[in-house]
């Protein structure tokens, strides 16, 4: 008998993009397009996953890594039974918890108390069960003294914290975490990160889905690097960490968008480094900058572009906008190459770029964790501080001021 | 080493017996949506429960003006007034529920997508909250028993059963109407409409009798009908509910059979709609 907690078999799962079958749409338009296709199935068919095979070993914990639409986040809806596969079958031993999102089912009208009652019932747990955690959630969490207090009135943190509480506590044997940890502080992630350990170490599964490497490689001793909805490597994590980062782009540290039909497209993101050359791994002593290529088809009013850089825990560290040094006119068609130097401020580790065009009104291109870089260098021991500015400090010989304040009444 | 059953996710037709099973392992969970939506509904109304005394007393004072006092329609044999807030009431509870069923997978959504529980979890939690309102309105019309001297029979052991049958009306007409309302928005624009033409065919304001002989299966084709007579009879000590009322269990049965099975059908696809 296998000791196998999640198996999938030949999972596939297919979407319908647009209007065909897609969502919210009205009689109006499903006879308009019944008239275009005549009953012919609709064109735009996306795989979000493709004959997926695994096995997940009971006690384990996986990670899953890729780019965005890569098929993690539809391969837990599977594996927690949201969603139904659309061939092949997924099975699963024991008490799967979803923790796709914190604080899932939380009212902002109720209060703590009734939200930790609530949000454990969603997540399938009994009242007896979670009266007898009830302390111990509500201290984790550390909101003893606002447990009566509607959770509308929490600061975004707290609202975290209680709804990670909530959901840590959960007796699950297999866990399906999703990016939740991406949220709320430094110091309230690297708890919830030994509190996931710790889940780990007493024997329950965990498939865990994250773009911070540095996670992944503290929990998850096995890996699977998914691309366009297929397994493209499994193994241990470090290894597919390191061919996850440099790839997806390509080595060079640049990366190409295919011709689109919309109004403003992103053709290139690149990283550039001191000597002129797209890298993607650098120096972090030297000077770097991001160039960014992208065409206009119709003349914009204010069209603004932002890149954001943010670090392996998915801190946003930079976020630089043209508006920011420069008023707005209207973009005229063309093509345009944008840099953006970046003086030597870093630290060492690996970063993540991401694109935003768009203007006041509209949203055209976001394009997150476009590309991704490593910084390489000293950390002079330091490697948790998120900017290294080498900052000059200046020091006076406090004795020698002293004396100078007592000469100064002489003058 | 004791290792639980696998579960299994695949492409399958609805299974209603496991989703009953499931349904009634999830149990908690419809208690706690019902209470959710209960709490958030009186948690910043000044007035709380006062709104569930002052409702049916307002809609029957309007009935009665309009189809009594103006339109001069009577009740053989049962005071207008207890009959009209008695089936005012019962309207109430099931046209309040329906309409907030239509929209209330949409308003599921976050949870839907990020999480599994058995999805008719949804619409059997959502019949629950609206009895609270129903449990007030038959206190109102109890006082107004007293008031007109009306003294129900024996048939009034029989008031859960018609209870239930409201509760089995919203909820069919509910989940269908919130699993079309799902993949076709329209849905959710037309169902006032509907419930205001249930409205008038339904018997609130005026008997069912008043419906000619020939007419009165058709009439009762609307489960709702069957029902209301049905309440009367154990609550207002009026006439037992006649033959044609079996049409009213017949569709009614059709209908809950119907939209469960097209709610089990549809609610496979609700996470990658929504």
């Amino acid at each position: 008998m296998s000791d196998h907690a999640v198996e999938l078999r030949d999972v596939s799962k297919r979407y319908y993009l647009g209007d065909h079958l897609g969502s919210g749409r009205n009689l109006r338009d499903v006879a308009a397009s019944y008239l275009a296709h005549r009953g012919r199935p609709p064109v735009q068919v996306l795989w979000a996953l493709r004959n997926v095979t695994l096995d997940v070993t009971s006690g384990e914990a996986i990670g899953l890594v890729g780019r965005n639409g890569a098929g993690k986040t539809t391969m837990l809806r599977i594996v927690t039974r949201i969603s139904e596969p659309t061939s092949g079958i997924s099975r699963t031993r024991g008490r799967v918890g979803s923790l796709l999102e914190v604080g899932t089912g939380f009212h902002p009208d109720l209060t703590g108390r009734e939200n930790v009652y609530l949000n454990g019932a969603v997540l399938g747990m009994a009242r007896r069960e979670v009266r007898r955690k009830f302390d111990d959630i509500i201290d984790f969490a550390g909101l003893a003294r606002f447990v009566d207090t509607p959770v509308k009135r929490y600061s975004s943190g707290m609202y975290m914290r209680l709804a990670f509480s909530v959901a840590a506590f959960l007796d699950a044997e297999i866990l399906a975490v999703d990016e939740v940890l991406a949220v709320g502080d430094a110091e309230f992630q690297q708890r919830c990160l030994g509190k996931m350990s710790e889940i780990e170490e007493s024997g329950r599964t965990i498939l865990f889905v994250s773009h911070n490497m540095d996670a992944v490689r503290r929990l998850c001793s096995r890996s699977i690097w998914l691309e366009g909805g297929e397994i493209k490597m499994l193994g241990p994590t470090p290894g597919i960490i390191d061919a996850y980062l440099s790839s997806g782009v390509d080595r060079r540290g640049r990366r190409s968008y295919p011709e689109t039909s919309a109004p403003v497209l992103l053709k290139q993101v690149a990283v550039i480094d001191a000597v002129g050359q797209p890298s993607q791994f650098l120096l972090r002593d030297e000077p770097f900058s991001l160039e960014v290529v992208y065409q206009v088809r119709e003349p914009v009013p204010s069209l603004d572009l932002s890149a954001v850089v943010a670090d392996a825990r998915g801190h946003k560290i930079l976020d630089e906008a043209l508006s920011d040094t420069q008023g707005l006119g209207v973009a005229q068609p063309g093509t345009y190459t944008a840099r953006l130097p970046i003086p030597p401020v870093l630290n060492v580790g690996d970063y993540s770029v991401s694109i935003w065009l768009g203007s006041a009104y509209e949203e055209f291109v976001w394009e997150e964790h476009a590309l991704r870089f490593h910084l390489e260098g000293q950390t002079n021991n330091r490697p948790d501080r998120l900017l290294n500015l080498g900052l000059r400090w200046r020091t006076d010989n406090v004795a020698g001021r002293l004396r100078n304040e007592e000469h100064k009444p002489l003058h | 080493m004791t290792s639980p059953e696998w579960i299994e996710n695949a492409p399958k037709g609805a299974r209603p017996l496991a989703a009953l099973r499931d349904l009634w392992r999830f149990r908690e969970l419809v208690g706690f949506l019902a209470l959710r939506d209960l709490k958030v509904r009186y948690k910043q109304a000044a007035f709380g429960v006062i709104w569930v005394v002052v409702q049916p007393i307002v809609g029957m004072l309007v009935l009665t003006v309009v189809f009594h006092d103006l339109g001069h329609v009577k009740t053989s044999g049962i005071a207008y007034v207890p009959s009209t807030i008695l089936g005012y009431t019962a309207w109430s509870y099931v046209s309040a529920t329906v309409v907030t069923m239509t929209g209330s997978f949409i308003v599921n959504a976050p949870l839907v997508t990020k999480v599994y529980f058995p999805r008719l979890v949804m619409p059997v939690g959502a019949v629950l909250p609206g009895l609270v309102d129903l449990a007030g309105g038959l206190v109102v019309t109890a006082g107004f028993l007293v008031w007109y001297h009306v003294v129900p029979t024996i048939a009034l052991v029989t008031l859960p059963l018609w209870i239930a049958a409201l509760a089995v009306i919203a909820f069919s007409a509910g989940t269908l109407l919130g699993t079309l309302n799902v993949q076709f928005r329209d849905v959710g624009q037309v169902v006032g409409l509907l419930v205001q033409i249930w409205f008038f065919i339904t018997p609130i304001a005026y008997l069912s009798t008043l419906v000619p002989g020939r007419l009165a299966w058709v009439y009762h084709l609307n489960p709702m009908a069957g029902v209301l007579d049905g309440l009367r009879w154990s609550v207002l000590a009026g006439p037992a509910p006649s033959v044609s009322s079996f049409a009213s269990l017949g569709s009614g049965l059709i209908l809950l059979v119907a939209a469960t099975l097209y709610f089990l059908r549809s609610e496979r696809r609700f996470a990658d709609i929504l």
